[in-house]
């Protein structure tokens, strides 16, 4: 530390003005530029391109996939390889589906109504968690019959439990070799960061290039997605587990398989089935998602209300899908720190299984004979009632709160959206490509500015550079509330351990909650807008955020705290000069995860009013001539995701080597 | 308790472990052997755990190998047993060189001949007492009877009778390294390894299992290989104590022989706190006879213990004597008990 002072001091004088200033008088000094040459120049070299109109590029994409879709059933590697892996899925969704949702072979109606999915889920609840959370799931299925969305609901159901199956069959094994081999470890680790980091969106497209619109596609998609959760949990549990424990079964002679399956896969269990929990949340998640190529169930019945504006629909699916999260959520929490019972209580408990069991046979049963089983029945519709009423919420919001709403909209819109989108979209290429480079110098260094450059220019490449421009800047927006949000909150937390206790939950509760939920009552508060989707983007990415901080603050260590209260420190200095100051790390790591997941909402926020390259991937899944600019909006938006996150990197370790 | 006759159950020679990329060659190396363990780190980056230790073990005795943390103690326990495989050397066990032992049969002594108690017990949580107890049993394919059976007897022989269905983390640290001994003592093996078992207990309770392994090894009689820091324990449990310091052993013999003759400067130090009058025999402060000696007072073994002497040698007018098999040795008068009693230490 002393040299490198030492060096710029001596080095001061002769550098020039701008750089005795320090960082951020630099990065206003690069902004101010920016503006002020953005004024003779604005409007030229934009790069502006028509929503209907492709580039070469765009075309020669299109070409790729009608190509693909000509050799489908002629070309080798699809024959025997793609083909084959769509077959094997659709085999298994189909027969999930006919098994609850859809008709069995031969019969109208799935071969379990719902009286015997009801009873096997409450079953299996009560049997892996308690009676508690069987009667929310029995609760829980049965309000999906009443709201009118039984065989939806049961097709997501049926989506989620196929590809949550394939997930944990691949990943639990593979969790269990990462934990076992250093080696493997260190190979797939960086691998699942990628699958993670990448917006789940992006590989939508490119998949459904592979194995067609539908639902084997949205298994493969919501695999991607599902999977990492369980490898890193299971290989996390047992590399936990206590060596006490291995080498006290090791000195009494066991052999590896024993080792794996009486000790370290039962002292994991707990971390592996809160692995299962993610991988089924993530799939709930993205099976919903899924539904912009085809996959049918919930989201699909979302995604067209968002389409036609129908706020009542998508209220009445997206609560069906809020509930879905949270039965699956809390049972398989429950099942995750199950009490072990007492030995007597244990043979009554043996009973009451093998009873329970008869009794979830039986209603299968009747459900597979009689209609009234097996159908649910009309006459109680509670969904009607409950889309009526989010129309009326949405009108009197509309009408009522709008001066209130409208007012907030207006002012962030006008205040912050318009001047930096006009900024950003208006400008020539070069004067932002410039203005980029400079400021990822400025704050990441050069390898960072490298990769700006690179991902700038292959964003130019996709010929979508315009609409790349409008929807970072919606991105920066989203992601400068998301940070307000959290150092606000994330300090309260940090400091006061009651409101942790409270604001936690909801935290966690919003982030179990697919992406789509979120757009629906801001729909009806904001009218579909750039402003909707931001909003939208906003509560999705701020839990995350949030928390990050509030654990940076609360991980200052108690002695600087108790010294800097010593020193007579104001609650205002202790949050300015010790707290913020020294959870710079989660500052900054904070920022670069909102902006992770604000990124990927801008799908979603393309079905909302958003435009842009949200626009340009939603058209792409639904028009074949539009399917080359979808493709190539996608990978613009893994651009602008991997060019933030470098730069925000970068500027963290550089943060970190300056000894912050 | 010790049987010199007998041959030894277990067989110690020059046992080396080297941690590290070039660890075989430590050992073979007289240069790399001369040097010390922070010199070693420095030129080779190894670290010697064990440095050419030899030592035996004879049926049934109490050994224990002593030494402060980072001595290299619990490595040598696990080399015995191959939990950590040592570099080099020899171990053997009833006539048989286990480190040429292939996988399999290495599995099979520990199913049958050694069993090991822990310092952090390695309990497996999610079991009750009963079926941990039985682990090592059903590990080696006894029948769920049979080793439900075997583990009863054993609970009750560590005084656990009761506690059977409970889990480890409802008892407390005492009782869970009695789960410990059990599950140790349930597969009847030829030896007991206990590595620190009785560190990581209160003072008090700490006193009661050791008193809990005299009376198991009264009553099964088995050979212990016992590891602790502690000096009190080594010389209250062990019928021979090895000191181990920086991987190497500096002396091997009877708590007698370490407080009457410490090698070097590091075990006098060590045992400078021991109340000799407890440790010591007559054989260790009898004096030759001498001419005005009066021969007619009573007679002691070479082996009591000073501090059981105290009353006879006191209450007497005339010297002890101190008879072997009818050959006076030598004897111990006021003057000799007293200077033990008030710590008077000879030489210092």
């Amino acid at each position: 530390m002393a040299t490198t002072t030492t060096t710029t001091a001596v080095a001061a004088p002769r550098t020039p003005l701008l750089r005795r200033l320090g960082r951020p008088a630099q990065v206003a000094a690069v902004l101010v530029a920016w503006v002020v040459v953005w004024f003779p120049t604005h409007g030229t070299a934009t790069l502006s391109l028509a929503p209907a109109d492709l580039t070469p590029l765009h075309r020669w994409l299109n070409h790729v996939n009608d190509t693909v879709g000509a050799n489908r059933n002629t070309s080798p590697i699809f024959l025997y390889f793609f083909n084959e892996i769509r077959a094997v899925i659709d085999g298994l969704v189909t027969f999930i589906q006919a098994l609850i949702s859809q008709e069995w072979f031969g019969r109208p109606v799935p071969l379990l109504g719902w009286l015997g999915v009801v009873a096997v889920v409450t079953y299996v609840s009560w049997v892996f968690g308690n009676w508690r959370v069987a009667l929310l799931a029995a609760g829980g299925f049965v309000f999906f019959g009443l709201q009118g969305l039984w065989q939806e609901s049961m097709d997501t159901f049926a989506l989620t439990i196929a590809a949550v199956l394939i997930s944990l069959l691949f990943g639990i094994p593979l969790g269990i070799w990462a934990g076992l081999s250093d080696r493997f470890n260190r190979l797939v680790t960086p691998v699942l960061d990628f699958m993670q980091t990448m917006p789940t969106f992006v590989y939508l497209a490119p998949l459904t290039l592979l194995f067609l619109i539908g639902p084997a596609s949205a298994v493969i998609a919501t695999l991607i997605y599902a999977m990492p959760p369980a490898i890193r949990l299971t290989a996390h549990g047992i590399r936990s587990v206590p060596p006490a424990a291995i080498e006290a079964t090791d000195s009494l002679g066991a052999t590896g398989w024993q080792r794996l399956t009486r000790v370290l896969l039962p002292l994991s269990r707990r971390t592996i089935v809160l692995g299962i929990n993610q991988t089924i949340m993530a799939a709930l998640s993205m099976v919903t998602i899924a539904a912009l190529i085809d996959a049918p169930g919930l989201g699909q019945t979302v995604v067209q209300a968002l389409q036609t504006l129908d706020v009542g629909t998508a209220f009445n699916a997206g609560l069906a899908i809020v509930v879905m999260a949270i039965v699956l959520d809390r049972v398989t929490t429950a099942a995750s720190d199950r009490v072990r019972v007492a030995a007597p209580a244990r043979r009554l408990r043996r009973l009451l299984v093998a009873g329970g069991g008869i009794a979830a046979v039986v209603c299968c049963y009747f459900s597979y004979t009689y209609v009234w089983a097996a159908e649910f029945p009309d006459g109680l519709d509670v969904g009607s009632a409950l889309r009526r009423g989010a129309d009326s919420v949405t009108t009197w919001a509309q009408n009522d709160l709008s001066g209130a709403t409208a007012a907030f909209k207006n002012l962030v819109t006008s205040v912050l959206l318009n001047p930096l989108q006009a900024l950003l979209v208006e400008s020539p290429w070069w004067l932002v490509g410039a203005v980029a480079v400079g400021l990822a110098v400025l704050l990441g260094g050069v390898r960072a500015a490298v990769t700006t450059a690179i991902c700038l220019g292959l964003i130019i490449g996709t010929g979508l550079w315009q609409d790349s421009m409008t929807t970072l800047a919606m991105t920066i927006v989203a992601t400068v509330m998301v940070m307000v949000l959290g150092v606000v909150f994330g300090v309260w937390m940090g400091r006061n351990r009651h409101a942790d206790r409270i604001i936690r939950p909801i935290l966690d509760a919003g982030q179990t909650m697919p992406a789509f939920v979120y757009l629906v009552p801001f729909l009806a508060l904001f009218a579909a807008s750039r402003f909707t989707a931001i909003v939208a983007a906003v509560v999705f990415a701020a839990p995350v955020a949030i928390k990050i901080i509030s654990d940076g603050v609360r991980g200052i260590s108690a002695t600087t705290v108790e010294a800097a209260t010593a020193a007579g420190s104001s609650t205002w200095q202790m949050i300015t000069k010790v707290q913020l100051p020294m959870s710079r790390q989660s500052l900054t790591l904070a920022a670069n995860q909102g902006l992770i997941y604000v990124l990927s909402m801008v799908v979603v926020g393309g079905l909302v009013g958003a435009g842009a390259l949200g626009y340009d991937v939603v058209a792409g899944f639904s028009q074949g001539s539009l399917y080359g600019k979808g493709l190539a909006a996608g990978v613009a938006i893994v651009l602008l995701g991997i060019m933030l996150d470098r730069i925000a990197r970068a500027a963290q370790q550089s943060n970190k080597s300056k000894g912050h | 308790m010790t049987t010199e006759t007998s041959s030894p159950v277990i067989s110690v020679r020059e046992l080396w472990k080297v941690f590290g990329q070039k660890a075989e060659q430590v050992p073979r190396s007289p240069d790399l052997c001369a040097l010390s363990r922070r010199e070693l780190i420095e030129q080779t980056g190894c670290t010697a755990a064990v440095r050419e230790v030899s030592f035996d073990v004879a049926p049934g005795e109490v050994f224990v190998v002593m030494g402060l943390s980072g001595s290299g103690k619990s490595t040598l326990v696990r080399c015995l047993t191959r939990l950590v495989e040592p570099t080099t050397g020899e171990v053997v066990f009833e006539g048989e060189d286990i480190l040429g032992a292939d996988k399999k049969r290495l599995r099979d002594l520990r199913r049958r001949k050694f069993s090991m108690v822990f310092q952090h017990f390695g309990l497996l949580p999610y079991r009750q007492v009963v079926d941990n107890v039985a682990y090592g049993l059903e590990i080696r394919g006894t029948g769920r009877a049979e080793r439900t059976r075997r583990a009863m007897e054993v609970i009750e022989l560590v005084g656990l009778d009761g506690y059977e269905h409970s889990y480890p983390d409802q008892l407390s640290g005492g009782m869970q390294q009695r789960v410990g001994l059990a599950r140790a003592l349930a597969g009847d093996p030829d030896v007991l390894f206990f590595d620190e078992p009785f560190s990581a207990l209160d003072p008090l309770i700490r006193r009661d299992m050791q008193n809990e392994v005299i009376r198991l090894h009264h009553e099964v009689g088995k050979t212990m290989v016992f590891i602790t820091h502690d000096l009190s324990e080594a010389l209250k449990l062990g019928d021979r104590i090895l000191i181990m310091r920086d991987g190497k052993m500096i002396q091997c013999g009877t708590g007698a022989d370490l407080v009457g003759a410490p090698a070097d400067d590091y075990v006098r130090d060590f045992v400078r706190d021991v109340a000799r009058s407890h440790v010591l025999t007559l054989r260790w402060i009898m004096r030759d006879q001498r001419a005005d000696d009066e021969l007619d007072g009573p007679e002691l073994g070479p082996d009591v213990i000073v501090r059981d002497a105290v009353r006879a040698v006191l209450s007497s007018d005339r010297p002890v004597k101190v008879v072997k098999d009818g050959e006076l040795l030598g004897v111990v008068g006021n003057e000799e008990i007293l200077a033990v009693v008030a710590g008077v230490e000879a030489g210092v």
